[in-house]
């Protein structure tokens, strides 16, 4: 009961805090979903150049870590004279870092499909526009969502970062709450609902996974997702 | 205004200090942090599979929860509740324990991707439980599995700086050190991006190369 006394004392401030952690998570999210559909058909276009150019934005934002993408925006960019407000940049930083693992998983289903498939679009002499809409998304989109919910689960936890550029995010609260409810019970809560918040996005993802795989007939293995997170993320 | 320049200078102090962490604490952390994490993943795998349901389950619930939440609040908690641990050692088995939840999920697939006649054939020799772990299944799975261990380790790689809300001293903790007290930011940061680029890539590629060499 007393248990239940300190929670209601405390929500108020937490509520603030998810409120921060689910706007980071939710905005990154949308604007790496841009960025790794974009990017993963890029990488896959005919044309040399937009190949080239997608290879080199990806590696680098794989490649330069999150922390430095995010301080580099927030310390550096008002150096040129852009400014822009903590939640923006955050947002930013989670969108490019995590939308360029996306594309690695964008990439990697388009070339899963079926080959046969793709002749077969050229065969009946289909547009661009009709052949990714109506034959190849389809059936990537279905082998690209587990690796996606992977990499959702990632991105909320990569929100953690945002007491970095002082926002009062659900990690900065749960460090706050420690100071005048104690270590286990602020840090308890912290991670349940760290735990429910990613549990409720992958769940989401997952549903969405099962409904392309039910339209296609189509169920990959867990093994092949695994595999999958750890080449994009690396 | 402050206008943007690129100062040589500052860059040339920079880089010795960025390059000294980088090689003292980031590396250290990873190498140290990757056998953990190999270690504790491949022990997580064997109990997951062997261990009576109830105890499994709990244990798979128990990785889920370490895997799903994030690495600075774990940080955070580990800092607070051993207080009489420096913060090496806390980063250590935070990033250890934390990337080992994801090995076990490697070594669980390299593991399913052994034929079942390698199973039955070393039921019908009578091979003892261990030896066929040790002797049979483990040394198939592994080649399936060190790509991915390898991948995860460059993850754990660029997640170090994450640590930096517990004060360890790798190398963007130094960069944000350099910027504040020579009042310029973007010499140090760039160069501490370029330095991850530099290590990540490579071997990122050369993980790629290693995956289709091993796979059968």
């Amino acid at each position: 009961m007393e248990l239940l006394e300190s929670l209601l004392d405390a929500w108020p401030q937490l509520w603030s805090g998810i409120q921060i952690t689910l706007g980071l998570s939710l905005g990154g999210a949308a604007l790496a979903f841009a960025v790794a559909v974009v990017l993963g058909l890029g990488a896959i276009s005919e044309v040399a150049v937009l190949r080239g150019i997608s290879r080199v934005v990806v590696e680098f934002f794989r490649g330069t870590s999150l922390v430095v993408q995010l301080f580099w925006l927030f310390f550096v960019l008002p150096q040129f004279g852009l400014r822009m407000d903590s939640m923006l940049t955050g947002i930013i930083a989670l969108g490019l870092n995590y939308g360029a693992y996306g594309a690695e998983v964008v990439r990697g289903s388009l070339n899963a499909v079926p080959k046969a498939q793709w002749e077969g679009t050229t065969a009946l002499s289909m547009s661009w526009v009709t052949k990714m809409r109506r034959i190849i998304w389809p059936q990537a989109w279905a082998l690209m969502l587990p690796g996606l919910n992977n990499l959702m689960v990632m991105l909320v936890k990569g929100t953690a970062l945002a007491l970095l550029i002082f926002l009062h995010d659900l990690t900065f609260v749960v460090d706050n709450l420690r100071r005048t409810e104690g270590t286990y019970f602020a840090f308890g809560v912290g991670f349940a609902l760290y735990y429910l918040i990613s549990l409720g996005f992958s769940s989401i993802l997952r549903a969405l996974e099962l409904r392309a795989q039910r339209k296609l007939g189509l169920k990959p293995t867990r093994a092949q997702t695994t595999k999958a997170t750890a080449g994009a993320v690396a | 205004m402050n206008s943007f320049s690129w100062d040589w200078e500052a860059a040339g102090e920079a880089f010795p200090v960025l390059l000294r962490s980088f090689v003292e604490i980031t590396l250290l952390l990873t190498v140290v942090g990757t056998i953990i994490a190999a270690v504790l993943g491949l022990i997580w795998a064997l109990a997951l599979r062997e261990l009576p349901t109830p105890i499994a389950k709990v244990l798979a619930w128990v990785l889920d929860v370490i895997r799903m939440t994030p690495l600075p609040l774990q940080a955070f908690f580990l800092y607070y509740v051993f207080v009489q641990l420096d913060v090496m050692t806390i980063a250590y088995i935070v990033l250890g324990v934390h990337y080992s939840t994801y090995m076990a999920e490697s070594y669980r697939a390299g593991i399913e991707s052994i034929r079942k006649g390698q199973w039955e054939a070393a039921t019908a020799l009578s091979l003892p439980k261990g030896r066929t772990w040790r002797a049979v299944i483990i040394p198939q799975a592994l080649r399936a599995t060190l790509p991915s261990l390898g991948n995860w380790s460059i993850a754990m790689f660029k997640d170090t700086p994450f640590l930096i809300v517990i004060g360890v001293a790798e190398m963007v903790t130094q960069a944000r050190r350099f910027g504040a007290n020579e009042f310029t930011y973007v010499e140090a940061f760039t160069i501490a991006g370029l330095i991850f680029l530099a290590a990540s890539y490579p071997t990122a590629v050369l993980m790629r190369r290693m995956e289709k060499k091993l796979a059968y």
